[in-house]
């Protein structure tokens, strides 16, 4: 007896004209036409407005004229070599991760291979318009080694799937080799003081350290808030609850001022250095909560089947709740590293020059002053763009790990 | 049969107590070193601790004073000023806010595909760049760059806008005003309450309600009175380079309020959003059935359902605008922070002042925290 296999069929695609369409999605009824109305004369006076600024008023001298005081900041110009080197790094990283999460799924479908295209191109002229030919090449350079090594990372997922687990471990050691690169540390000639660290540099670097710091005080909190020892349970609630009721700029103004205090006389950190240790306590605190919830979501039962199997407290915590826990929250975690990202302007309260406090003194140059409109427009842009990719890859992220499913 | 004893170190309860135990003693040897080195610290730079420093005169002067202030005046004072300060930006936020917040959201799930474009580009705009940069935006590129008091703009309301900030109509605070506010306060008091009356008599009893009705009229005729006339309003004159009379609002006040409203708006939408999403599709097609038509099903279905689901994610965005109104700091309003900051710049006392700004921040949270769970508590579902 043979068996046919049944033909599925999807439910057929209808065509819709543009009128149709506009008819159903701007003019069904007539309050939907008064929005649209109201809608197209709003856009109509904030888009003529806008483009009016950017084309024929914005003086983006200002902007063409500092554009490496934005990016790195003071940073030594024969040194520079250091930072390309990281970047190239962790770009490295960044294809290899891309390759062997995306391993059983194509790398580029066509709506993929398009926003390569526009981001390749959108890097070539805004580059060309501000800095040198050599970084563009570079930058171009960068996108090629990123695909690349995404095609690369895919093809070794395939051969080692289990090469997945080893990703977590391998972004701690290129932070370290890119952080050793950066200070100088590795690599012969001067070591750069973390003090003379500035601009998106400096945003990137106390992020990234923040984060990663945090990270084991955050999932130690987290433990502690769902012990079932009670002075461990009310010592991370009180830790956690208090500095979630305080802003940010005070946990910093405190890490400025009372560091030095709390410290043996004569030991006194450097400022960045004081700043990363408030952006940590801050940073637990929130690790902390999300953690929480993915400790809620690993089912009882695992434990259960963990202690009849004879695990102690110990390995069953660090081998069977924690691996499920911290899977379910590496979104929770990349939104929390996009909300540092954007706390860091907070330094700028502070004095410390990262990507905003470095607009600040740009404007305090009397060469530019009135030039606020671009250089924080320009400023905004960049935090725009690294955030909103960055909220983008979580996203897929969240879907090829299918944490949803769960 | 002699029972094997268990040694100490395998002992479940013993391990729990040691590990306990071990905590506390290596917290209390901790915060000891810490309270040693500072007392070692303050000795060195021969300071002092405590709030006595409080009473003496303040000598700096504030921009924005909702109660008389003068720089004679103590520390304390300035503090009380800088509270009110704080507290006036979060409730005119938290209100403004949620407003427009509401309307986003809404807004994201219109069934107009171009207001919906509109409303999700303007969430991902603020949601994606600091809200300090948004700040410095607005106050130096925005409200500095208004015209000078000289060349004021007039808006409709007698409203004064220039680069010294927002001059608005308001009442002018006599005897009158105040007795007229409480007619205001009772008659709206009053007002809801039969109202209720009225809808519970008609829904229960199938009474007409035109009593109510009618007394409802009289007092939005006499709340209209007061409103107009007894309240006295007096407008912003422009006389020989200043300005008198009406509700002065500084540029200061006005950029920082107008950023965090906008910022948290953006949140807020997101949470409105995903509220809204959360109630099943099945509530709108019943609605649908029963004959009420979208914006109908919106407020009587769908949207107490949401607010259920909204509640949680709002009181963090509360809280976090309550936090966020510490970054008046950075474009020089004085909230409670900023003269703080001010304080301990003049006295040089960390401690206290880093005290004192904890302990007003935290105090401010749990309040919310409190309210808002409350508000949820009410608008749970009732199960038995």
């Amino acid at each position: 007896m043979t068996t046919d296999t049944p033909v599925f069929v999807g439910p057929p695609t209808r065509q819709i004209s543009p009128w149709a369409w506009a008819h159903k999605n701007l003019f069904s009824n007539w309050l939907n036409t008064l929005l649209t109305i109201v809608s197209v004369l709003i856009l109509g006076w904030v888009v003529i407005g806008l483009s009016t600024w950017i084309f024929s008023q914005a003086q983006w001298a200002v902007i063409r004229d500092n554009f490496r005081l934005f990016l790195v900041g003071r940073y030594p110009v024969q040194a520079l070599w250091r930072v390309w080197a990281s970047l190239g790094l962790i770009v490295a990283m960044g294809g290899i991760s891309w390759g062997i999460l995306a391993r059983n799924i194509r790398l580029l479908d066509r709506r993929g291979l398009l926003l390569l295209g526009i981001l390749a191109a959108t890097v070539v002229i805004v580059l060309a318009l501000l800095t040198d030919p050599r970084s563009i090449a570079l930058s171009l350079g960068m996108l090629v080694l990123l695909v690349v090594l995404a095609f690369v990372g895919q093809r070794l997922g395939q051969a080692y799937p289990p090469l997945g687990t080893w990703l977590p471990l391998g972004w701690l050691v290129g932070f370290l080799i890119a952080y050793a690169l950066v200070r100088g540390l590795i690599g012969g000639g001067q070591p750069v003081k973390l003090d003379d660290l500035s601009g998106l540099l400096l945003t990137l670097l106390t992020a990234i350290v923040s984060i990663v710091v945090s990270f084991p005080f955050g999932v130690l909190l987290a433990l502690g808030r769902r012990s079932e020892l009670p002075v461990v349970r009310w010592l991370s609630i009180a830790y956690i609850e208090l500095v979630r009721g305080l802003p940010l700029v005070t946990i910093l103004f405190a890490a400025q001022l009372l560091v030095p205090l709390v410290l043996p006389t004569g030991i006194r950190p450097e400022r960045v250095m004081r700043a990363i240790v408030g952006l940590t306590l801050f940073s637990a605190a929130y690790l902390a909560e999300n953690v929480r919830g993915g400790l809620q979501s690993v089912p009882r039962g695992q434990v259960e089947a963990a202690k009849a199997l004879g695990l102690n407290p110990v390995l069953n915590t660090s081998l069977i709740v924690l691996p499920q826990a911290l899977k379910a929250v590496i979104p929770t975690i990349v939104g929390q590293f996009i909300s540092l990202f954007k706390d860091t302007s907070l330094l700028a309260i502070v004095g410390l020059t990262e990507l905003l406090g470095m607009g600040q003194s740009i404007l305090a140059n009397p060469q530019y002053i009135g030039k606020n409109a671009e250089v924080y427009a320009f400023i905004g842009l960049i935090y725009w763009i690294c955030c909103y990719a960055m909220s983008i890859a979580s996203q897929r992220l969240e879907k090829q790990l299918g944490v949803t499913h769960r | 049969m002699d029972e094997q004893k268990i040694p100490l170190w395998r002992d479940d309860r013993f391990i729990k107590l040691a590990v306990q135990v071990l905590l506390v003693v290596a917290v209390v040897v901790v915060i000891a070193i810490l309270a040693n080195n500072v007392s070692v610290n303050f000795r060195r730079l021969g300071l002092n601790f405590g709030f006595s420093f409080l009473n003496n005169p303040a000598s700096f002067g504030i921009g924005d004073t909702a109660i008389p202030y003068s720089p004679t005046d103590a520390f304390g004072k300035a503090l009380l000023v800088g509270l009110i300060n704080t507290l006036r930006v979060i409730v005119v936020g938290i209100i403004l806010a949620t407003l427009l917040g509401i309307v986003v959201g809404v807004a994201r799930l219109s069934e107009n595909w171009l207001v919906r474009q509109i409303a999700t580009v303007y969430v991902e705009i603020f949601r994606n760049t600091p809200l300090l940069l948004q700040l410095f935006l607005i106050y130096t590129a925005g409200f500095l760059q208004l015209p000078p008091i000289e060349q004021a703009l007039q808006l409709p309301g007698s409203t004064i806008l220039s680069n010294q900030g927002l001059y608005l109509i308001w009442p002018i605070g006599s005897l009158r005003t105040g007795l007229s506010l409480a007619v205001l306060i009772g008659g709206a008091t009053l007002g809801i309450v039969l109202w209720q009356r009225r809808l519970r008599v008609m829904e229960l009893e199938g009474a007409s309600g035109n009593g109510y009705q009618k007394a409802l009229i009289g007092i939005g005729i006499v709340s209209l009175l007061a409103l107009l006339l007894g309240l006295e309003w007096r407008t912003p004159q422009f006389e020989n380079g200043t300005v008198t009379g009406g509700l002065h609002l500084s540029a200061e006040f006005g950029a920082l309020l107008f950023g965090l409203v906008l910022y948290t708006a953006a949140f807020i939408a997101e949470a409105v959003r995903a509220g809204i999403q959360s109630v099943s599709q099945g509530q709108w097609e019943a609605s649908r059935a029963l004959g009420l038509h979208s914006s109908l099903a919106m407020r009587l279905v769908v949207f107490p359902q949401a607010l259920r689901v909204m509640i949680p994610p709002l009181t963090s965005e509360f809280l976090n605008l309550a936090k966020n109104s510490s970054l008046a700091a950075g474009i020089a309003y004085s909230d409670f922070f900023q003269i703080a900051f001010t304080i301990n710049n003049q006295t040089g006392r960390v401690l206290e002042v880093v005290l004192l700004i904890m302990i007003t921040y935290l105090t401010i949270n749990l309040l919310i925290s409190l309210g808002m769970n409350w508000f949820n508590q009410r608008v749970q579902l009732k199960e038995r």
